[in-house]
């Protein structure tokens, strides 16, 4: 095996910040390397530095032997390093080719030449299995080709070592084992590839080695074949995580009934009759191929799309108008599945942010005008109540990670108390503490009687936390079968909308009421 | 109607047309780079005074016509540095900014005119470039003497469209400037500097804005007064979401303008009864009509006003 890289004692400081430690690494010809750890362990910046955006305070890195100048992209480009951004770095206006030649031909050259440059595209789409359209524009892409065209540009740019930050984080299910499948193949074509995750079973399933990073030092390095879940899990979290158990159900009054739900969504997005009943002190989790209806789904219970035909009822009655305000005060609490775009404001402060969806609420405002010194309270009981780290009442939310974030949205909608909660991909991108922490806040509102609505792609998580589980087809809802009657099996076969199983078990568990 | 017609029909109309578009091809232009490149550059009003005032005093302190237009373009480059040094690495308000160079380089311009003529009260005028005509093409009946016996600096401007059409769409230094202003982090990426890409790219549209000044003293009015330039650099902000970002269109833009210009100009004279200030405000009338139709089209660089720090997103 010969040695394509090396990171060699990296240190890096942010301020008061350790993001690295004395950090060493190295990696081998045709291997895939998993870079594990949880959110703000040092991954990215440990490859940034690698790739020459950020200067390490000590140590080195060495491509093939040779030591790259510190904080030169260009030099890490030239060595062969190429880099998948965690947010791409695409200029959505300009064609995919467009997107792939920029920088690649000496700058003062008075004319590009795009006919070389797309025949190497397509020369290398067709290799690697990466089909593009090269005169797309990027913004009409999907996020799965954006991310191929990332990939398309380190390799056009020859990278012979390829550098991801957290790939999935961004696909679904299916677009991510097509991604570990060509990262697979370029191995075998003799690349090296670093992943960056914080997803166990990805990297079990697409790496041959993991290192794990925990407060900015390695902490071990195991071959995956000789390693587990189990271990990795606590690796990384540096203590045991569990999961918190569900308590068995004691379903209430029904609080919210949908009857025959219709909407127009955009492109599969659409409802096509939806009818369910959620009871108090119950969790019903709907579980779907995404792009089935589950944004839409979400978006009309918590007020945001209006249905063009059939009925919600909160509490038996009808919302006196269909929007959110309504909504909310009807007792509709929502964690949005977009938490950056929806969620919260980023530029707007955490105390603003805490108050947003209840700014009306004599509480926090009389007279039009907004009563600062209660918010502010309110925001900081909600930082310490939830555990929400790195913030602080008046920093940006923006700075916030994703973790941290969403105990922020989930403090504020919790706090307001409601009697639903609509939870959207709840733990979408977190790391496993942040997870097991929204999963404790889920099942505590469940206790408290509050009836949880949870859609969600991640069937861990819906076995885990639904009393009763559904899938979402095609804008349609599967009968519901009870969480323990629930395997990887049997659910596979609900979202691919065969449902005589399922049919079967609703029926014999209404039988057995 | 007649009117109108003969308005239409004469060859001193259309001539006046490419004449009035001169500056605004060349001010637009300026401003299209560096909006391209990711920065509004609200400096334009004051760079193109400056420009003016210092092409004619360049001319009128002896030198000849050509160093007159280097000395406005260096100038507007001069500008352009301190407009890019504060929005660029400082990542400064480009509004304020700009209008704060707007506010400095016009008053800056009264105050080197007077130290150099404190006394004059009828602006002091200079010999200005002489239409060139084509040898050969300007004999065309109508067409020649509208599009081939106009000044130098218009050809300039013309083939200044061409030579930015080129640039931006054809070359790699327009690939990666058109980057920059969709998304520097991009550029970075790959390897070029973002910030110096944006610096350079401001000091070139500047430049041309400096020029655009000065074609006003010295081939349209031959004399400097400080309020000459009458909001078009303004027209030029617009022109350029008019044109879509796009050099080519920016020219129709321009000359769209300066027809409508040159059309109330003369319809002043030949329509009685009506106040003049009606007509003057024909092309503006216009242009908002003709920006509304386009804007709604426009696709505008994604970064625009975005500054660019190094490592945050
Ligand atoms: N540009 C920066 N300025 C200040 N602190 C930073 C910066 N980038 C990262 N950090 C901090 O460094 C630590 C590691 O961050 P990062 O490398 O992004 O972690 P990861 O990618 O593993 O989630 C975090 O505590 C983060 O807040
Ligand atoms: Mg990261």
């Amino acid at each position: 095996m010969t040695r394509v890289l090396e990171l060699d004692g990296i240190t890096k400081r942010f301020g008061a910040t350790l993001a690295n430690d004395d950090v060493s690494l190295h990696l081998d010809r045709g291997e895939v390397v998993a870079l594990l750890g949880e959110n703000g362990a040092g991954k990215t910046t440990l490859m940034s530095i690698l790739f020459g955006h950020y200067t390490a305070d000590a140590g080195e890195v060495r491509v093939e032997g040779r030591a790259l100048p510190p904080g030169r992209a260009r030099a890490a480009i030239r060595a062969g390093v190429g880099m998948v951004h965690q947010h791409f770095a695409l200029a959505p206006n300009l064609t995919v080719l467009e997107n792939v030649m920029t920088g690649t031909e000496p700058l003062w050259r008075p004319r590009s030449d795009r006919a070389a440059a797309r025949r190497r595209l397509a020369g290398l789409a067709e290799r690697f299995g990466l089909p593009v359209e090269p005169e797309a524009r990027v913004s009409d892409l999907s996020v799965g080709e954006r991310q191929r065209v990332e990939i398309l540009k380190a390799l056009y740019n020859e990278a012979r070592i390829l550098i991801l930050d957290e790939p999935t984080a961004v696909l679904t299910t299916q677009q991510a084992e097509r991604l570990f499948a060509t990262l697979r193949e370029m191995a075998a074509q003799g690349l090296s590839i670093i992943f960056i995750s914080h997803k166990l079973h990805e990297v079990m399933s697409a790496s041959d080695r993991v290192v794990v990073l925990r407060g900015g030092r390695v902490v071990a390095e195991r071959a995956t074949a000789e390693t587990d879940k189990g271990e990795l899990a606590e690796l990384m979290v540096g203590r045991k995580v569990e999961r918190p158990a569900r308590p068995p159900a004691r379903p209430g009054a029904v609080l919210l009934e949908a009857a025959d739900l219709h909407v127009a969504g955009k492109g599969g997005a659409a409802l096509n009759g939806v009818d369910f009943r959620l009871h108090a002190g119950e969790t019903l989790g709907i579980i779907g191929v995404s792009g089935n209806g589950q944004t839409t789904l979400a978006g009309v219970v918590s007020g945001l799309l209006a249905p063009e035909r059939g009925a919600l009822r909160v509490h038996g009655a009808a919302l006196r108008r269909h929007d959110v305000p309504h909504a909310i005060a009807a007792g509709i609490g929502r964690i949005p599945e977009d938490r950056n775009a929806e969620g919260v404001v980023g530029d707007m402060s955490t105390w603003e942010n805490a108050v947003l969806e209840r700014l009306w609420a004599p509480e926090f405002s009389r007279r039009g005008v907004v009563r600062r010194g209660a918010a502010r309270a309110a925001a900081a009981r909600i930082l310490t109540d939830y555990d929400v780290r790195g913030a602080r009442v008046d920093g940006r939310v923006r700075l916030l990670s994703g973790g941290n974030m969403q105990k922020l949205i989930l403090g504020r909608v919790l706090e307001a108390g409601p009697d639903i909660l609509v939870a959207a991909q709840p733990s979408r991108g977190l790391d496993e503490g942040a997870i097991a922490d929204v999963h404790r806040r889920l099942i505590a509102a469940r206790e408290r009687g509050a009836g949880v609505l949870l859609i969600s792609e991640d069937l861990d998580e819906v076995i885990a936390l639904a009393d009763r589980i559904r899938a979402i087809v095609g804008g349609r809802l599967s009968p519901a079968i009870p969480a323990e009657r629930a395997d990887a099996r049997r659910l596979g076969l609900m979202m691919a909308g065969d449902w005589t199983e399922a049919e079967t078990i609703e029926r014999e568990a209404a039988d057995a009421l | 109607m007649s009117v109108i017609l003969d308005i239409l029909a004469s060859v001193g109309m259309w001539e006046a047309v490419l004449r009035i578009a001169t500056p605004l091809i060349l001010g637009t232009l300026g401003v299209l780079l560096c909006e391209r490149v990711g920065v509004l550059n609200l400096g334009i009003e004051g760079i193109m005074t400056f420009g003016a005032m210092i092409g004619w005093l360049t001319v009128y302190s002896g030198a000849d016509l050509w160093t007159g237009l280097a000395a406005a373009a260096l100038a507007g480059a001069a500008f352009g540095m301190l407009h890019a040094a504060l929005t660029v690495p400082l990542g400064l308000s480009q509004h304020v900014t700009g209008l704060g160079i707007t506010l400095f380089a016009s008053s800056f311009s009264y105050y080197i005119f007077r130290l150099a003529v404190p006394t004059a009260s009828s602006p002091p005028t200079v010999e200005p470039f002489r239409p060139l005509p084509v040898p050969g093409l300007s004999e065309i009946p109508f067409l020649g003497p509208v599009l081939f016996n106009q000044t130098a600096p218009t050809y300039l401007a013309l083939a200044l469209v061409a030579l930015l059409a080129w640039g931006l769409y054809r070359t790699p230094l327009g690939l990666a400037v058109r980057m920059t202003g969709e998304n520097p982090h991009a550029v970075e990426a790959q390897g070029i500097d973002p910030i110096r890409l944006r610096i350079g790219t401001i000091m070139a549209g500047s430049a041309l804005m400096g020029v655009a000044g000065a074609f006003l003293t010295l081939a349209a009015f031959n004399s400097f007064f400080p309020t000459m330039v009458q909001g078009r650099g303004w027209i030029c902000i617009a022109l350029v979401v008019f044109a879509l970002w796009r050099p080519g269109r920016a020219l129709l833009g321009a000359l769209l303008f300066a027809f409508f210009d040159a059309f109330q100009l003369r319809l002043q004279t030949a329509v009685e009864g009506v106040p003049y200030q009606l007509f003057l405000m024909l092309p503006y009338l216009l242009s908002i009509l003709a920006l509304i139709v386009m804007a709604r089209r426009a696709r505008v660089p994604q970064a625009l006003m975005q500054p660019y720090r190094r490592g945050e997103r």
